[in-house]
């Protein structure tokens, strides 16, 4: 009965394989936002010298569950004079690429499963890299849209600002992560971490680790660089129309890329799984230093005052873009004339 | 080959269907309890007065034109990098020519003004 159905199933295993990992990733991706949420109101809470919430569930941990639940049933308000369509595409399309871009992040060693080796990435891509740019920067549509559709000022200027903010420092994000690229000669994110088994990158290439996580930074919308959500000038910036639910996507997208980006500079810049002190279960390794990254980018944002709007575009066309391509060229140049000569 | 994109395009649908999913329940669960002051737009306690599409400042319009010439840089840079052993010395030369000429256009729209936000 049984050798019936895995014969029947044989010729579909590598669909139900691709499901599985596919239900996986977006599950835990899922899971994780309110963890996240919860670990970031705890820790700014410290941080201020106050509890942070405590008193749903043990530690407080109930917190972000509840909220989700309130949102959820939070009346939806559409503004009548707003774009139907696109005030509800808008939410969807920041969510749907986040989770996307997830699936080329590849988490540990491929193990083996009846005769099967079944990789922990939702998709191991030669292209790697470049999805996750292509897929990310799609984001962007989410924002503009939100903004456009909303038909009011702070909407249009939030989102105006947000895509002008994204744009300008992919430049760098990009021209960073070419240096990674030069030294491991390939787009595949495995074999970047692979090549990464004696040193992580973060120390030879240590200028490019920080022009990446700075850029990073912007490119989640994260303080000290959360613009477009400017209380004080812009109420809360592309999504001050929207509501309930709604609401929340923006905020879980942006939860979603904060772990996205973190996995992705523990991977260029950290080696990812590789422990370097013989601790060998890759998997925790990884989620390890993926923690410490969204701690910094918690303790970033109770450290730093935002920055204003003029200062954040010159330093990313006049500081990061110029400091970025003469880190690239030093590294090729190092590369081709000193390593490979 | 192509199975190594099925988690990835199988994550493709699932997120379509979170995201719609998620639009839909809030839509359907919360109230719906609507009247004409609450449909407006917010606008600190006022009524709009004027339309929120008026014309722009013209660097937004300049910045997206710059980033759209250095990305297409980024995006010849990219398979260079992975070559740059086939290519050597002679590969890391174009390069250079290549971004002299893009250093150069850089600094004209700096010195120009381009990149000042006042």
């Amino acid at each position: 009965m049984i050798d019936d159905i895995l014969n029947f199933l044989d010729p579909y295993w590598w669909l139900i394989i691709g499901v599985v990992k596919a239900v996986i990733i977006a599950v835990g991706l899922l899971s994780t936002v309110p963890l996240l949420v919860w670990l970031e109101r705890r820790l700014m809470g410290r941080f201020q010298v106050r509890l942070g919430p405590n008193r749903v569930g043990p530690l407080g941990l109930g917190q972000a569950l509840a909220d989700a639940i309130k949102l959820l049933f939070k009346e939806n308000i559409v503004q009548s004079s707003a774009d139907k369509f696109l005030f509800y595409l808008a939410p969807a399309v920041v969510v749907f690429t986040a989770i996307v871009t997830f699936s080329a992040i590849p988490f540990g060693e491929p193990f083996e499963v009846g005769g099967e080796s079944i990789g922990l990435w939702g998709a191991n891509l030669n292209i790697g890299l470049l999805f996750i740019f292509a897929v990310s920067s799609m984001g962007i549509y989410g924002i503009v849209l939100a903004g456009l559709s909303s038909n009011n000022k702070y909407s249009l200027m939030g989102g105006l600002r947000s895509s002008a903010q994204m744009i300008s420092y992919e430049l760098t994000l990009g021209l960073s992560a070419l240096c990674v690229v030069l030294m491991s000669g390939s787009l595949n994110l495995y074999d970047i971490v692979k090549s990464q088994s004696d040193m992580p990158y973060a120390i030879p290439l240590f200028p490019a680790f920080v022009l990446f996580f700075i850029a990073g930074v912007a490119e989640t919308n994260r303080a000290p660089f959360d613009l477009p959500e400017a209380e004080q000038e812009l109420v809360a910036g592309f999504f001050t129309e929207y509501s309930g639910m709604k609401f929340a996507m923006f905020f879980m997208g942006e939860y979603i890329n904060m772990i996205t980006m973190s996995a992705l500079i523990t991977i260029l810049f950290l080696g990812g799984w590789n422990s370097y002190i013989g601790f060998d279960i890759p998997i925790l390794v990884f989620a390890f230093k993926v923690f410490l990254l969204l701690c910094v980018f918690i303790w970033l944002r109770s450290t730093f005052p935002r920055i204003r709007y003029d200062r954040l575009m010159t330093f990313g066309w006049k500081i990061l873009l110029p400091t970025s391509l003469v880190t690239m060229l030093a590294y090729s140049a190092i590369k081709v004339l000193v390593i490979d000569a | 080959m192509l199975e190594s994109y099925t988690g990835a395009a199988i994550l493709l649908l699932i997120a379509t269907a979170i995201a719609v999913g998620m639009v839909v329940a809030t839509t359907i669960l919360g109230p719906k309890r609507q009247f004409a002051d609450k449909m407006e737009p917010f606008e600190c306690g006022e009524s709009q007065l004027v339309s929120p599409y008026q014309r722009f400042s013209v660097k937004f319009y300049l910045v997206a034109v710059l980033f759209i010439l250095f990305d297409i840089e980024a995006v010849f840079l990219f398979p260079w990098a992975i070559l740059y052993k086939k290519l050597g010395l002679f590969g890391l030369i174009e390069m250079m020519v290549f971004l002299l000429i893009l250093g150069v256009g850089l600094m004209y729209v700096w010195i120009r003004g381009g990149l000042d936000w006042e």
